[in-house]
């Protein structure tokens, strides 16, 4: 075949093998060379005090990632994130401010309220069947309507409004500590990016090196295999949308500690960034090949852009085509390192 | 074996050994369609069981009764002598019957360990196995290229490889690794060359003879009569969801089979 003689035949293949084996390669690629070209565009661009604001601005949808990855690595699909967070957050705002209750008790009654939602769309989809792109499409609505119909539609505000006179300082609330900053030269982070690392790098450890880890990649690779030989798949794919509603519920507290306040309609962009993030990140859309910290590469990638061409100088509107671009180029990526044959 | 139940015998061709699996009796409807109607099997240890017949026949069914992926309406399963009833096929494999099925039970983007180790992990030992949960890779990875070598795939160079930058014959000597991998009591391999060139089909059926000459006992169902003729020690003839006849490759032909299976020669007492 003409095919054969083509002299860059070979490192084309030895190219699809690499990125067969190392998933978040590509990704990462793509971040360097962006980070780059802003950088030339606009110098200053890598600087340590930007780098620290664009982390800062990852953070909640970083968070909100790491649990569409898990779900998406099972071959699903979650809508909802975006809209489970913000109830999450209003049940922690109403329970801390307007209920009186304890800040650390608001916090975990908060996260493990993202919990049952996540229990909600997983049973639905594990047990009764559903597509979960059907499942988690209602569910967007379900939750959405509640958050508003909980707070009607107002922002609450932590310590700084008047009627809050009651003194909720930052400094004894537990719900805004993932707001502290913590500097090291100009590099300053908040302790909410440091959850959010510290969600990659535990459920990086998750995915790779438990059976449990195992089980969501096989479950999304082909599920009647799995099934075969003897994975619990019903209950997996449960606990991968339980697992993700508690994240979720987390990607709330660093949320609040943000912003300060809780708002019903912070950003509904958020549902489907997260998956714009997760599949640049080269997770498959079909399930069973992707790595979390190609997530966080995808989730980095998006940010760059957004404030890369804020800096520039370049409308708006072009972060939209950008991501676009880059989504369709990392769905045709995935396919043609799929397609790899010995 | 306190509380054995003693497995009706069958005719008792084969003297006083005890057969590794049998069933006696077997009946399996579905709707109106009779697939079973009260069949018998035993297989015995160092041997390979072939089970042949029409399509329809019922060979598919009669398997998966056997491996807890269908309930029987009535009749017994025995293992090792003692009957047992298996509630899925995860019941089954963990009493010790494996089964490689026609479509590749693998997971193509999983390397080749983790699809042999698949459902039954091992954990390090201590601290990190029992808070971290973490695998015990190497142990898995030492295991896993102990298996395919002693099985000789040695076609397969890299055990980190992914099973789908695999051939289809290696492909499925994973699937029957795997099975064999786990001191199994009984492999049963439902056309495990169906989808296979001649080459990777011939790579299988010696992966086959070297597991019965390690003393495993395998039901092979097999449309590749030669093959079968070969390998098999015993070959079961099914027919409209009955048994018609068990014939002995040494001592039989393939047209008596093939008139057997095709109805145009009735077994004699049938
Ligand atoms: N799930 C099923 N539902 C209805 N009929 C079935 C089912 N499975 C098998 N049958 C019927 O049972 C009979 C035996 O089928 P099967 O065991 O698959 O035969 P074989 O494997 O020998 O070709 C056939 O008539 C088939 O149509
Ligand atoms: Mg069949």
């Amino acid at each position: 075949m003409g095919w054969r003689g083509w002299p860059w035949r070979r490192p084309l293949y030895w190219l699809q093998r690499l990125l067969h084996r190392h998933a978040a390669l590509g990704p990462l690629f793509v971040l360097i060379l962006s980070s780059v070209v802003f950088e030339v565009l606009r110098p200053g661009f890598l600087r340590l005090v930007n780098i620290s604001l664009m982390l800062q601005q990852l953070a909640v949808l970083g968070c909100l990632a790491v649990g569409q990855t898990m779900i998406m690595l099972t071959a699903g699909i979650d809508l909802a994130v975006g809209a489970m967070m913000i109830l999450s957050q209003m049940i922690m705002g109403e329970l801390a401010i307007n209920a009186g209750v304890n800040s650390v008790l608001a916090l975990v009654i908060g996260v493990v309220f993202g919990g049952l939602m996540g229990l909600m769309n997983g049973g639905l989809i594990a047990r009764v069947r559903l597509p979960p792109f059907i499942v988690t499409l209602g569910t967007l609505g379900i939750f959405t309507a509640i958050g508003l119909r909980l707070s009607g539609g107002a922002t609450l505000f932590f310590g700084g409004s008047a009627l809050a006179g009651s003194a909720i300082s930052s400094s004894s609330n537990a719900l805004l500590w993932t707001g502290t900053t913590l500097s090291v030269g100009s590099f300053t982070v908040t302790t909410g990016v440091l959850v959010m690392v510290g969600l990659y790098v535990l459920f990086a450890y998750v995915l790779a090196w438990t059976a449990w880890g195992r089980h969501v990649y096989a479950v999304g690779d082909d599920v009647e295999a799995a099934r075969l030989a003897g994975v619990r798949v019903r209950s997996l794919i449960t606990s991968v949308y339980v697992v993700a509603g508690v994240i979720y519920g987390l990607a709330a507290w660093v949320q609040i500690g943000r912003v300060g306040s809780v708002s019903p309609d912070i950003s509904s962009t958020l549902n489907l960034d997260s998956i714009t993030a997760v599949v640049i990140g080269g997770t498959s859309l079909f399930g069973g090949r992707g790595v979390m910290m190609g997530t966080l590469f995808g989730a980095l990638i998006v940010q760059v852009f957004d404030t890369g061409l804020e800096l520039v100088g370049v409308n708006a509107l072009y972060l939209p085509l950008a991501e676009g671009v880059l989504v369709i180029c990392a769905v045709a990526l995935d396919h043609w390192i799929r397609a790899i044959r010995d | 074996m306190s509380g054995t139940a003693e497995v009706p015998s069958s005719g008792g061709e084969q003297g006083r050994a005890q057969p590794v699996l049998s069933a006696r009796d077997i009946w399996k409807s579905y709707g109106r369609v009779a697939a079973l109607r009260g069949v018998d099997i035993d297989v015995y240890r160092g041997e390979v069981l072939g089970l042949v017949g029409d399509n329809g026949a019922g060979k598919s069914t009669l398997i998966k009764c056997l491996t807890g992926a269908e309930y029987p309406d009535s009749g017994s399963i025995f293992l090792e002598g003692r009957e047992v009833v298996f509630h899925g096929p995860l019941a089954a494999r963990q009493a010790g019957i494996e089964v490689v099925h026609q479509t590749l039970g693998v997971a193509p983007q999983l390397d080749i360990t983790s699809n042999l180790y698949l459902g039954r992990e091992l954990r390090r030992k201590g601290v990190l196995g029992a808070w971290a949960r973490m695998l015990d890779v190497p142990t898995m990875r030492r295991r896993a290229a102990e298996e395919v070598k002693g099985l000789g795939i040695a076609t397969i160079q890299d055990i980190g490889q992914a099973v789908e930058t695999l051939s289809g014959g290696q492909r499925q000597a994973v699937a029957v690794a795997r099975a064999a991998a786990f001191g199994s009591k009984v492999l049963v391999m439902d056309e495990p060359t169906a989808a296979l060139g001649v080459r990777e089909a011939g790579q299988v059926h010696r992966l086959i003879a070297s597991l019965r000459d390690r003393g495993m006992p395998i039901i092979l169902i097999s449309h590749n009569m030669p093959a079968l003729w070969e390998l098999a020690d015993r070959v079961q003839i099914l027919r409209l969801g009955r048994v018609v006849g068990v014939l002995a490759p040494d001592s039989s032909t393939m047209e008596e089979a093939v008139a057997l299976m095709t109805g145009a020669r009735v077994a004699p007492g049938s």
